[in-house]
């Protein structure tokens, strides 16, 4: 039988899903205790229990200088940026990408200049953010805007136009105005694949947060780890790492499960 | 005075003669169908009285008055796909049309106006037979079922003109005539001037009150987009027998076949 022909079953494709996961982990772990063996106070591959003890020291203790739970006030500065960010992108991704899509008059004006803008590495503009806004929190917020509501308005845009021109034409054979056109046919069916859009621009985010963090903050998850970066603190930057991972996906499939219960035409084929 | 006036109409684009020389007078209440071969300008011809696109020369009237240059809510449209919405369910859609009249801002009813239209709609979608169907998505129906959908969605704003564009080419041949018969009931009971335009020439043949043929007169065979097609047949559908079928449809079949060339 032909390789593109075999198909995994269940609890194989778990199994073999779950293989990378184990031998990186496995390797890992071999790696390290020959580290340890060698030099106890190895700092560059730490075991699980030098991993558990950082871990213990920065979520479940009190920093001894300033009294707060480190890891849990950097993810909730984190998070605060990050959301702000992204939802003030999305907003705009949607105001500027639906007025984009559906009215020609605007096309003309404003698609040239946000594929310009899309265009911009928004990390070579940080500088300048820093200088406009200042070392605070704006100016991180704004990085993550900057870095992913053009895109998104591209990408809300294109969604609008690809609506099949029949429905354009039916919606103004039951009287619909231009106002109408957007809030009844193009506004509803564009929310859930803007909600799409905003998953995969929470990969940009994340990278634009923690730059911005790494370069001037005071806490945040970023922040965090180039600091400790300075005593080769590997026991606190993987634990950090993984945690930021498990954000993600929890973001990210608290969106997709959203966008299931809120537009269940658009999950099953509707579309 | 006739319904709808139609005078020396040409549509070109650029060199290509889409539509030349088409004269036409249609009372109201009448159905017509369109028949011909692809690309002799039928669906030009329907588009132009949708408001979708404009004649090149000569007049296009509705009662006396030049048809508006973009779709409104006086003529409907149901196509072969995509007519319905897909992110409301099959009441919704039927809806929409009632709505976005009464409320110009809102674009949404609630309370007794509600309740009110949706009495109507129910109603719509008794006569479309789908009504066991109103709370389902439109991709939960069968192709037949959307067209019904789409059909009821445009009949509920009693439109003066009701324009069908193939709306049952992709349907099965037993579901098709289901459709007719529908069709026809509700020509019958809203009395709407009907323009249908389609492949098959049968179904010209026994749906509506006119048939016309659309088709080219003079055929280049070294350039086949130097002439416009035009109505070279346009008959009552009671007169029509065997023979001047055949007559047609061979006639057709040779354009086509210019067309392919």
């Amino acid at each position: 039988m032909r390789m593109i022909n075999r198909h995994p079953g269940r609890v194989s494709a778990t199994l073999l899903g779950l293989l990378p996961f184990l031998l990186i982990m496995l390797i890992y772990s071999l790696a390290s205790q020959e580290r340890l063996a060698d030099n106890p106070n190895d700092k560059l591959l730490p075991g699980l229990e030098q991993m558990t003890a950082a871990v213990d020291r920065m979520a479940f203790q009190e920093d001894r200088r300033s009294g707060d739970y480190l890891m849990w006030q950097d993810t909730t500065a984190s998070l605060e940026r990050l959301g702000l960010g992204i939802g003030i992108a999305a907003l705009l991704a949607l105001v500027v990408g639906i007025l984009n899509g559906v009215l020609p008059l605007v096309r003309s004006n404003l698609a040239p200049l946000v594929s310009a803008l899309s265009m911009v590495p928004p990390l070579a503009i940080l500088p300048i953010l820093f200088i406009v806004f200042g070392l605070g929190e704006l100016s991180k917020v704004m990085l993550i805007v900057i870095g992913t509501a053009p895109i998104m308005m591209r990408d809300v845009a294109q969604r609008v136009r690809e609506l099949p021109g029949e429905q354009l034409i039916k919606i103004q054979t039951l009287g619909a105005n231009s106002w109408q056109v957007i809030t009844r046919m193009a506004l509803p069916q564009v929310l859930p694949r803007l909600i799409d859009a905003v998953r995969l621009s929470l990969g940009p985010a994340w990278l634009f947060l923690i730059a911005a963090e790494a370069i001037a903050s005071t806490e945040g998850l970023g922040y965090r780890i180039f600091l400790v970066r300075r005593y080769l603190a590997m026991d606190v930057i993987l634990p950090y790492v993984i945690w930021i991972t498990i954000l993600a996906i929890v973001i990210d499939q608290c969106l997709r499960f959203t966008n299931r219960r809120l537009f269940p035409w658009y999950n099953t084929g509707g579309h | 005075m006739s319904f709808i006036t139609v005078r020396k109409l040409w549509k070109e684009y650029g060199d290509q003669v889409v539509l030349e020389n088409l004269n036409l007078n249609v009372e109201q209440g009448e159905f017509c169908t369109l028949v011909g071969a692809s690309g002799c300008g039928k669906s030009t011809f329907l588009k132009m009285l949708l408001g979708q696109e404009s004649a090149s020369r000569g007049e296009l009237l509705l009662e006396g008055e030049a048809f508006p240059e973009e779709p409104d809510r006086n003529r409907g449209i149901v196509f072969q796909r995509y007519s319905v919405f897909p992110h409301l369910t099959v009441r919704q859609n039927v809806l929409m049309g009632l709505e976005l009249e009464q409320k110009p801002w809102f674009g949404k009813l609630f309370g007794a106006a509600r309740r009110e239209a949706l009495e109507q709609v129910d109603a719509m979608l008794e006569s479309v037979g789908l009504g066991h169907s109103a709370d389902k998505w439109p991709h939960e129906l069968s192709g037949g079922m959307q067209q019904r959908l789409a059909i009821a969605q445009s009949l509920i704003m009693r439109p003066r003109v009701l324009l069908l564009d193939e709306p049952f080419g992709a349907l099965d041949p037993g579901i098709r005539g289901d459709m007719h018969d529908l069709l026809l009931k509700l020509w019958q009971e809203t009395g709407t001037t009907i323009f249908m335009v389609t492949h098959d020439l049968k179904e010209g043949f026994y749906l509506g009150t006119r048939l016309l043929v659309f088709d080219k007169v003079r055929n280049d065979p070294h350039n086949p987009q130097a002439f416009g097609a035009t109505i070279t047949y346009d008959l009552p559908i009671d007169q029509t027998d065997q023979n001047l079928y055949e007559d047609i449809n061979n006639s057709v079949n040779q354009t086509a076949r210019h067309q392919a060339a």
